[in-house]
């Protein structure tokens, strides 16, 4: 009598994976059915949507944003926040342009940029991880200071990169017929899939956003992933920036403001918890694209930029909306 | 006389799995009925029927003897039904007056809310329930028996007839256990049936008039008290005598492992000094609150030792942390499951090897196929029998202790420390656990376990250690450790009534 079927062994469990309800369908692909409808009706109503070229525009407007989104996943999984990427975006473009602009090589203004977005992001992995402040606050004041300091080496003024900019196909160009912006974006796609799911290190910053006491006791370092993943946000974001300064071919101060909004909204979009332990790059990567189509078939349309932004609001909230329903019914 | 509450054949099933067979139950005005049964045996959730919190898949309800459908909590208490949860449900940052107000806030001719009468309501609720509370203190300033009294308090006022109360002793003390059963007299003789859950034997006892005992999602059946016995209620229960439960071979121990000496946080705990050999059980009892879990995440590295030294195979182990123990190959399963121990959101495969990763992968990089075996064959030993993918948080308690503690078996650890390994589990998965124990330490694991359960730790161990006021009082070998002999110890106090009362029994007093 005590060894009959375990409880909690039900009758789906048993028989594996058996077709799924329609719960776990939206569950897994509740977004990209939001992303295809939504493609599907800006090639009815905008003009000159649905064409191959507009696809790489879309592509390429979405690669920043969607760079960006990719290290803010990270933070996000653990359950953590960071506000400082748009300002990142910023002082990595401007001091990769000084670099440039001082007759290193271009190789070293890139690395110069990514680097200094990774010394940010490894400064609020300190604060967070190892003096226990709180993200929000940490991310909210590097904001603000990273933003100064890309003003201050700038002295408030646009750097514009002196010849032509070595690295410029970073933001423009084709690699072999595809926008470069989108091959960068995919690779980091790729590179933060593979930690994500094929590392121990991705596993651990789902345990740590999943329940971080377990984690500690389970012998994870917990502060060592929490450093690493603001470290990586702060890496992506120095990226992104360099990214934005090859596309406008200058050092812009004001670079990036309010980008960690769109990322963060990407995030949310492509389902992962604010709560951390719960989330899947591509969903990031889905919840990007969800935004771009969103941009580009309002500007197709001639939509004024104050309706697109509210426009852009509403459908943020109500795609997460759709989404939670999923817990409303369990 | 027509009862108060008649159930007849509730049936429940949680997707797929039955929780209520068949269920019949009644409740008479006046009366205290008593529901025993382990846990997972189908108590609450009969309860949870009857108060709207799910809608049971068949079977009748009457009140009064009205067929009644009670689809949600609030239709619940307007038939005058309420349940005391264990979990109480208060806003801990309100006072006391607001959280009795709170859904019915009275409001001045203005409409915003009558501060005055809030309190005033609050003093009469208060004093219906004789407590001597005030009430203008946040809720969370009182302790859990005075908040659980502000509950009653509530449920009072809102005229209840039906009160089920789930476990309401399991945090009081015994002052407070003492007011909550004169309150729980008064309510009887004023007439309301009142459904009493709990484990302890003392207190249904001194309580009840009735006792039904479940198992396995069916009523076993109901007496009067004055025609049972508690053994008779625990042969009920548990469906076999209590002796085949608990397994223990014949065993003699090898070498000393893990040898503590000194180790104290410099405040309360310790200095204490144990030793565990290769390929024996140790029980560590004593009251709640002695310090058992204390000791045990110190030994562990869970929390930071003041002084002290542990030392494994004779060897210092110092820098103390979880990661470093699992790394010298000293495992801890920690008290809380849910709180301590589980990833709810992660598959039960990576739950399985959240610890044992450094060893599943190469280079940072997981060795997938040697992840999957790896899971594969915790959970044929566990005997769980689904999808390694399937989310953990999708099975029953007792499969997911199995879990847990099958993530330390995958770290593959010297010295295994339990903290309540079987807390919170129904009776097939206790049994398990108690096989997968047995079955470690026949490969030379030494085990340490903590435990409430007494007669589980005397059931499995090859000697106890008794802790009182955060030290080892006494070692008492498999033949002297009675119940008694114990209870002595960890009290201090020779056969005292009040303290054995107070030890926190989790499963079957014997």
């Amino acid at each position: 009598m005590t060894r009959t079927v375990p409880a909690g062994t039900s009758a789906l469990e048993r028989s594996g994976r058996s077709r799924p309800g329609f719960g776990q369908m939206w569950d897994r692909y509740g977004i990209i059915i939001v992303l295809l409808a939504m493609v599907a009706l800006m090639a009815v109503i905008a003009p000159n949507f649905w064409s191959l070229s507009n696809g790489f525009n879309v592509a390429r407007a979405v690669s920043i944003n969607a760079v960006l989104a990719a290290g803010m996943t990270l933070v996000i999984l653990t359950g953590g926040i960071d506000l400082s990427v748009g300002s990142i975006i910023g002082v990595a473009g401007v001091t990769s342009v000084l670099l440039w602009n001082g007759g290193t090589p271009t190789l070293v203004a890139v690395l110069g940029g990514i680097l200094v977005g990774a010394a940010a992001g490894l400064l609020n992995g300190l604060l967070v991880a190892y003096l226990a402040l709180p993200a929000f606050i940490v991310t909210l004041g590097a904001l603000t200071y990273l933003r100064g300091t890309a003003y201050a080496l700038t002295d408030g003024q646009p750097l514009i990169a002196e010849g032509q900019l070595g690295f410029r196909l970073l933001g423009n160009g084709n690699i072999a017929a595809i926008p470069s912006p989108v091959v960068v974006m995919v690779i980091t796609y790729l590179a933060v899939w593979f930690v994500l799911e094929r590392t121990t290190f991705g596993r651990h910053v789902y345990a740590v956003g999943g329940n971080v006491e377990a984690a500690r006791l389970a012998g994870i370092k917990v502060k060592r992933v929490l450093l690493k993943v603001y470290l990586l946000a702060g890496l992506t974001a120095g990226l992104a920036g360099v990214m934005f300064a090859a596309r406008v071919e200058s050092g812009q101060p004001r670079a990036g403001e309010g980008y960690e909004l769109d990322a963060i909204a990407a995030v949310v979009l492509g389902g992962t918890s604010l709560f951390g332990g719960r989330g899947r790059i591509h969903g990031t990567f889905v919840g990007a694209l969800i935004i771009g189509v969103l941009s580009n078939g309002l500007v197709l349309m001639n939509v004024p930029f104050f309706t697109q932004l509210i426009i852009k609001g509403v459908v943020i909230i109500v795609a997460v909306a759709l989404d939670s329903l999923k817990n409303w019914r369990s | 006389m027509t009862a108060l509450v008649d159930m007849e054949g509730v049936t429940k099933s949680f997707g797929g799995v039955p929780a209520l067979r068949g269920v019949d139950f009644d409740l008479r005005a006046g009366e205290v009925h008593a529901l025993m049964g382990e846990n997972g045996a189908g108590k609450s959730t009969l309860m949870k029927v009857l108060a709207g919190v799910h809608a049971p898949d068949a079977g009748t309800i009457r009140i009064d003897g009205e067929p009644v459908t009670v689809s949600s909590p609030i239709e619940a208490a307007a038939l005058g039904i309420v349940i005391i949860h264990q979990e109480l449900n208060t806003v801990p940052d309100m006072t006391v007056a607001e959280n009795l107000a709170l859904g019915a806030e009275p409001r001045t001719r203005w409409g915003g809310l009558d501060r005055r009468r809030v309190l005033r309501d609050a003093t009469d609720k208060l004093a219906r329930v004789r407590a001597d509370i005030d009430p203008r203190l946040p809720m969370r300033r009182l302790s859990v028996g005075r908040q659980q009294m502000v509950e009653i308090a509530r449920a009072l006022a809102e005229d209840a007839r039906i009160l089920v109360l789930d476990e309401p002793t399991a945090a009081l003390s015994d002052r407070e256990a003492r007011q909550l059963f004169s309150l729980i007299d008064e309510m009887r003789a004023a007439g309301m049936g009142l459904v009493y859950i709990s484990h302890r034997m003392e207190e249904v006892w001194q309580l009840a008039d009735r006792v039904t005992v479940f198992r396995d999602g069916r009523s076993v059946g109901t007496s009067e008290k004055a025609d049972i016995t508690p053994e008779k209620v625990i042969t009920q229960m548990i469906g076999r005598n209590v002796e085949e439960l608990y397994v223990h071979d014949d065993r003699t121990p090898g070498e000393v492992v893990l040898r503590v000496q000194g180790l104290t946080d410099g405040a309360g705990i310790g200095p204490v000094d144990l030793q565990l050999r290769a390929g024996e059980v140790v029980g560590m009892v004593g009251l709640i609150g002695a310090g058992r879990t204390e000791i045990a995440r110190m030994i562990y590295g869970a929390d930071r030792a003041r002084g002290g030294t542990v030392e494994l195979d004779g060897k210092l182990l110092d820098n103390r942390s979880p990661a470093a123990s699992i790394r010298d190959g000293i495992g801890l399963l920690p008290e809380s499951r849910k709180e301590q121990a589980l990833f709810p959101l992660m598959s039960i495969r990576d739950n399985l090897v959240a610890g044992a990763l450094g060893r599943l992968s190469r280079l940072g990089v997981l060795r997938r196929r040697a992840i999957g075996d790896a899971a594969r064959r915790q959970m044929d030993a566990l005997g769980i029998r689904t999808s390694p993918s399937q989310d953990v948080g999708h099975l029953s308690g007792g499969n997911q202790q199995k879990v847990v503690l099958g993530r330390w078996l995958t770290v593959g650890p010297r010295v295994l420390i339990l903290d309540e390994p079987t807390r919170g589990v129904d009776i097939g998965a206790k049994y398990e656990i108690y096989r997968i124990i047995n079955e470690q330490v026949r490969r030379g694991v030494a085990v340490l376990m903590v435990s409430s359960d007494l007669p589980e730790a005397l059931g499995i161990s090859d000697r106890v250690l008794v802790v009182r006021g955060g030290r080892i009082v006494a070692e008492l070998d498999r033949q002297e450790a009675t119940e008694e002999a114990v209870m002595l110890h960890a009290t201090g106090v020779a056969g005292s009534d009040t303290a054995a009362s107070s030890y926190q029994n989790g499963g079957t007093p014997a």
